[in-house]
């Protein structure tokens, strides 16, 4: 939370200005009953009407000024507060992106999401209440206070009574309240859960006619929510009425007291009411800081969860002693050829004592395909994450063309991959721009073959905007096997060194499998082709099959070779085709 | 003073429109408002009661200042004798019976006002409660082509924030309504009686705030507007970057994202801070109009103190009238916003609970003690939509015990097969028969507990395995679970989870895996032993070895049991004994393997693409 606070540095001078205004502006509302109390004890009591008017005046123009002042606190505030959030949002967007999967998978997308949004605006919020009341109300507290003391200082005993009436039924009701509002949080979570789980099944609660059973599983919560709302409720009403009686009975209080101070010359009567309002405004005041002990830790949650990512280093980064690609080829080291080879390579992801990846050693030739099989949890996906560096390797080494990852910069070793994810993901823009991602410069010839060899054009071609047809935040407008081929297209119009195909081919049918293969073969040429598959079909073509189990290597070879050899192998073989389709 | 509502509001949400944010608007407010009264009619004498007590109490606490304002002119009174030489004349007793007079009143009515809440509130529960139940139970009679065309996000948003709309409207701006018109009336009827002339000054104040509010509240929804736009844009921005982070990096997207998000950073910006400005606008605002009737009161009421039109304790109550005037006002303003953003919640509520339900059941409808499993389609036509008919003309006859594959790319439509067995969409055209006798002569219940039902998005809900094996089979002993389990081949695994049969399956499902979780929905189809079965081969992520044993539950599951298997694998295949296969929503061929190999039409080209890394000849 500390580190936040030079956000606010920058904007030092507008919350300076702000408190400057803000004593303006109590000083102000504090005159206010004086200028009455004169108008009554100078103007009434002597019948001075020309003095009443003057004093009116001058009240005017005072009521003016601390209206001026607020509304200018509220520019400064405003403008603070949505600097302050601007400068934050930037900086985490950044960090953000500049973090690998192991802080993803610290924080969760969703979390960093909320993060970056809604704990921002928190934080927006949370400024505007600071300058406009955590400062305002202590200087309206004291102030009050102070000229209260001018008017009378033995009536001071009625503030104390009322001001500590005011912190138990705060207290009373933080104790009595607020604890159930988790509950109810919780509770609310729950009746979510049960609607989310009769939606999410909905087939099966008709299919096994259990519609009575979960709508009485929905009673139950709804009943206790009710039940527990319901006490919320009533505690909280509670607060209004209890507030008014208690500044009813204070102002009755020091009319009675005020009455006899008067009578016996120690008081004016104009003083008496202007002390009315003074007690009335320091209630205020304590009321308005009895809401800063509920908003305030509310919004320190969300500073802090800022801080947390901003502080936070990512784990995977350009090293010192980078080979630059000029170096590179005075090294002598094959640019262009991109084999890659795994030696000794150990892997666990942070934060968890076992190894996913134990001493994983091959090489990938270019011109080849490297398939990787095993069932889930073997480690298949995990091991080619590690060469985008979405992770860093926690032991041995991973070369590129003879060159360390940890040597080349980020930005380069990632140019020459082509990584195609396990989950088809498109951004908000169009079909080409999607395409287009890695190269905003790629001609419509290389757009056009690459969608073709992913076997997208039939589905781009059934629309009125063929390659401009919008693609909505996330391709929530685009099914999951047209989001997978546009995401094989993007990577193939890149034309990299290395193909990376984490398990893209699963949510294809097999026909679209094998057309697309069968085409993707002509144009990775060259290139080094790693895939991650499931199915047999999809890997028995491949020069090299490597069978992982539980993160080691079980098995290298081709399909035939691995069928003799290879027991693992064999077994999945088996439970997706029949013996003779194998031969 | 006794400002009826100037306490900050503590716990209560503010309604939306103060903030002069855009108020969303029903369509039909009238008919919804009506609607809404209905649900309220139960409850009739709590409402008349609140009513009741809300006038009252406001009565209670208006007639306060006056009072007190007498005890102050008593003692100015006495004071201005005493000078005029008459000697100290302080009535305290009369100036001791004012406060025990106010003390009663002011009493009775925090009293009131409590009660008031309390029966409110229970009232509003009462309501909200009811809407929940009516809500989840329509739920379960929508057909499901209803939710072909919504999220479940949709869905739970009327369960929670429309209906908490609703509540919290029934909650606070029922009663608001009744207080703030009491006190309005109530003060002016006060200020009336105290001085005519001060009354009208006081109340030429109100055009001034409401014009002055107007004036802020129109400027501010255009940024309100703009600042909700460059929000939405800015999250989605996040959303998928964040979402898509391995593809943003491996593409080297990063740079390009954060140019984009500057710019959109920085036009929110400047419609971040103007609305923020001017909604923070209001108070200010609303205060200075409040200090203008306080010094018009104390300029106004001096003078006509000092020429004895009034007296001094008249000026103390006006400036705590004045003080009250201004919060009704602006809450009545505003209640016309409430409500409307109300009846617009109320109305996606109603509107959901009055969607059509599914057709009704036969009037007289067949039972059958013993199901053999004989299917029979003919000649069906369905289209999700009616004017998008997607099968046309199928028939086919499956005899009792037969297994049917239905093969096809994806997105060809093979579980719509499965829907219309069921009878959770309706046919367009044609009939299906199960023994001889039409579906829809069957009860929906009698017809969908004929089938057992095995999909790939497996269902378990949160809890207990040994709950979640017999869910849909209440009455069956835990031993019947057991042995389910065991045909389902799960028994084993089971008992090596922490807690065996016990263990309460986590609100993601997350703590089985996708084949444990598949074995479990085996187990119970097991349970619930129907004639007629609907399964789902899986595709993906799922281990060898439980693949093996769920290949295995599955073939122990068929045994006996008429089957409809969308098939994935090549060996469920060619043991079929009718395949239908798919495309385009439509059933394009249908027979045994080798007559649609013979037929060399789509199956043929679908099986062979397969293969085209081996060869076809050794295989045929």
């Amino acid at each position: 939370m500390i580190s936040l606070i030079q956000y606010i540095v920058p904007y030092f001078g507008y919350v300076l200005g702000a408190v400057v205004l803000l004593f303006g502006q109590a000083a102000c509302d504090l005159a206010l009953p004086d200028f009455m109390s004169d108008i009554v004890n100078e103007g009434i009591t002597t019948g001075n009407a020309s003095y009443i008017l003057q004093a009116g005046a001058q009240m005017l123009g005072v009521s003016l000024l601390s209206a001026a002042c607020s509304v200018a606190v509220g520019l400064l505030a405003s403008r603070a507060a949505a600097g302050v959030s601007r400068d934050l949002r930037i900086d985490i967007f950044e960090k953000v992106e500049s973090f690998s999967n192991a802080e993803f998978d610290r924080f969760s997308t969703s979390s960093l999401i909320t993060r970056t949004t809604n704990d921002i605006t928190q934080i927006q919020m949370l400024i505007v209440m600071m300058i406009r009341m955590v400062f305002y109300a202590p200087i309206m507290g004291v102030g009050g206070f102070f000229h209260a003391l001018a008017k009378s200082t033995s009536m001071s005993w009625i503030i104390g009574i009322a001001v500590t009436i005011l912190i138990g039924l705060v207290m009373i009701m933080f104790t009595a309240a607020v604890p159930k509002f988790k509950i109810v949080q919780n509770l609310i979570d729950r009746l979510n859960l049960v609607v989310r789980e009769n939606l999410d099944g909905m087939l099966v609660v008709r299919a096994f006619n259990t519609q009575r059973f979960e709508e009485d599983r929905f009673d139950q919560v709804n009943g206790t929510l009710t039940a527990t709302n319901l006490f919320v409720n009533r505690i909280t009403a509670g607060m209004m009425p209890a507030m008014m009686l208690l500044m009813n009975l204070v102002t009755v209080l020091v009319v009675w007291v005020g009455a006899h101070q008067v009578s016996s010359f120690q008081m004016e009567v104009g003083d008496m009411m202007a002390y009315m309002q003074y007690v009335m405004q320091i209630i205020m005041a304590f009321l308005m800081m009895s809401m800063m002990f509920i908003m305030i830790p509310r919004a320190s949650v969300s500073a802090n969860r800022v801080a947390e990512v901003l502080a936070a280093e990512a784990s995977v980064e350009d090293e010192e002693d980078l080979l630059l690609p000029e170096e590179e080829k005075k090294d002598g080291a094959r640019r262009g050829g991109g084999e890659v080879v795994f030696d000794h390579v150990s892997f666990h992801y942070p934060d968890a004592d076992e190894d996913v990846l134990h001493d994983i050693s091959f090489t990938a030739k270019p011109g080849q395909t490297t398939a990787f099989i095993g069932s889930t949890g073997s480690g298949k996906s995990a091991l080619v994450n590690l060469i985008p560096r979405f992770y860093d390797v926690t032991g041995g080494e991973i070369r590129i063309d003879g060159v360390p990852l940890k040597r080349l910069r980020l930005h380069d070793l990632r140019n020459r991959l082509g990584y195609v994810p396990q989950k088809g993901v498109l951004f908000s823009g169009t079909i080409r721009s999607n395409l287009a991602y890695a190269d905003p410069e790629a001609s419509e010839e290389q757009i056009v073959s690459a969608a073709a060899i992913a076997q997208a054009m039939e589905f781009i071609e059934s629309k009125p905007e063929r390659f401009d047809t919008p693609v909505a935040q996330g391709g929530g407008n685009v099914s999951g096997g047209q989001k997978q081929r546009l995401s094989i297209a993007r990577a193939l119009v890149k034309r990299p060194q290395i193909y990376i195909f984490d398990d893209s081919f699963s949510a294809l049918d097999f026909k679209t499998d094998s057309a697309l293969r069968a085409a993707l073969k002509e144009q990775t040429g060259d290139s080094t082709v790693l895939l991650v598959a499931q199915r047999i079909s999809t890997i028995m073509g491949a020069e090299q099959i490597i069978v992982l189990d539980h993160g080691r290597i079980k098995g290298i070879g081709t399909h035939r070779e691995l069928l003799d050899s290879c027991d693992i192998y064999r077994e999945i073989a088996l439970s997706q085709l029949s013996e003779e389709e194998l031969q | 003073m006794t400002d009826k509502k100037a306490a900050p509001p503590m716990m209560g949400r503010r309604p939306a429109g103060m903030r002069g944010g855009p108020v969303e608007k029903a369509k039909d407010f009238k008919g919804t408002m009506k609607n809404l009264l209905r649900y309220i009619d139960a409850f009739r004498t709590q409402v008349i009661l609140v009513v009741c007590l809300a006038a009252f109490s406001s009565v209670f606490s208006i007639v306060g200042p006056k009072i007190l304002g007498k005890a102050t002119t008593k003692l100015f009174e006495g004071l201005m004798a005493w000078m005029g030489g008459m000697g100290l004349l302080t009535d305290f007793r009369y100036i001791g019976n004012c406060i025990a007079l106010l003390v009663v009143l002011y009493v009775i009515s925090a009293l009131f006002s409590y009660l008031q809440s309390f029966i409110m509130s229970g009232v509003s529960m009462k309501i909200t409660y009811r809407f929940r139940k009516d809500i989840s139970e329509k739920i379960n009679r929508l057909p499901l082509a209803y939710f072909d065309a919504r999220s479940h996000g949709e869905v739970l948003s009327r369960i929670t924030n429309d209906v908490d709309t609703v509540n919290q409207t029934l909650n606070q701006s029922l009663t608001q309504i009744i207080t703030s018109a009491a006190t309005l009336v109530g003060v002016l009827v006060m200020m009336l009686t105290i001085s005519i002339r001060m009354t009208l000054v006081t109340l030429l104040i109100i055009p001034l705030s409401m014009g002055l509010i107007m004036g802020v509240v129109k400027r501010s929804q255009k940024y309100f507007r703009d600042q909700q736009k460059y929000l939405g844009m800015i999250n989605g921005h996040i959303e998928e970057n964040y979402a898509g982070h391995n593809v943003v990096q491996a593409f080297n997207g990063e740079a390009e994202a954060i140019r984009i998000f500057n710019s959109l950073n920085r036009s929110l910006y400047g419609t971040a801070w103007k609305s923020q400005f001017l909604s923070g606008m209001m108070m200010p605002i609303m205060s200075f109009v409040g200090n203008l009737g306080y010094v018009a009161v104390c300029i106004l009421g001096g003078y006509l103190a000092v020429h004895r039109v009034i007296d001094i304790g008249d000026i103390q109550a006006f400036i705590q009238y004045v003080r009250s005037f201004n919060q009704p006002i602006a809450q009545l303003a505003n209640i016309s916003n409430t409500l409307q953003s109300t009846a617009a919640a109320a109305e996606r509520v109603f509107e959901f609970l009055n969607e059509e339900e599914e057709i009704g059941e036969s009037e007289d409808p067949i039972h059958l003690d013993k199901v053999e499993g004989h299917v029979e389609f003919r000649r069906v036509h369905f289209g999700y939509t009616s004017d998008k008919i997607i099968i046309n003309d199928f028939s086919a006859d499956v005899k009792a015990g037969q297994m049917v594959a239905i093969v096809g790319p994806t997105g060809a439509g093979k579980t719509t097969v499965v829907k219309l067995l069921m009878r959770f969409y309706e046919l367009n055209g044609g009939s299906i028969l199960i023994d001889g006798h039409d579906i829809l002569d069957f009860t929906r219940k009698d017809l969908r507990s004929m089938f057992g039902m095995v999909l790939q998005d497996t269902w378990l809900y949160h809890a207990s395995v040994r709950e979640n094996i017999r869910y849909g089979c209440f009455g069956k002993s835990d031993e019947d679970v057991v042995r389910a389990a065991k045909a389902a081949c799960c028994d084993e695994f089971i008992r090596s989870l922490p807690g065996g049969y016990d263990m309460v399956v986590n609100e993601e499902a997350s703590n089985l895996s996708q084949g444990q979780k598949q074995l479990l929905t085996i187990a119970r189809t097991f349970l619930s032993d129907p004639p007629i079965l609907i399964l789902d081969e899986a595709t993906s992520s799922i281990d060898t070895r439980t693949e093996v044993l769920i290949q295995k539950a599955m073939s122990n599951l068929m045994e006996g049991r008429t089957s409809f298997v969308i098939a994935h694998r090549l060996s469920t295949i060619r043991d079929a004994d009718l395949i239908l296969v798919m495309k385009d929503g439509d059933i394009i061929e249908q027979g045994s393997h080798e007559t649609l190999l013979a037929k060399k039409g789509f199956y043929a080209d679908l099986y062979m693409s397969q293969f085209e890394n081996g060869n076809m000849e050794e295989e045929e």
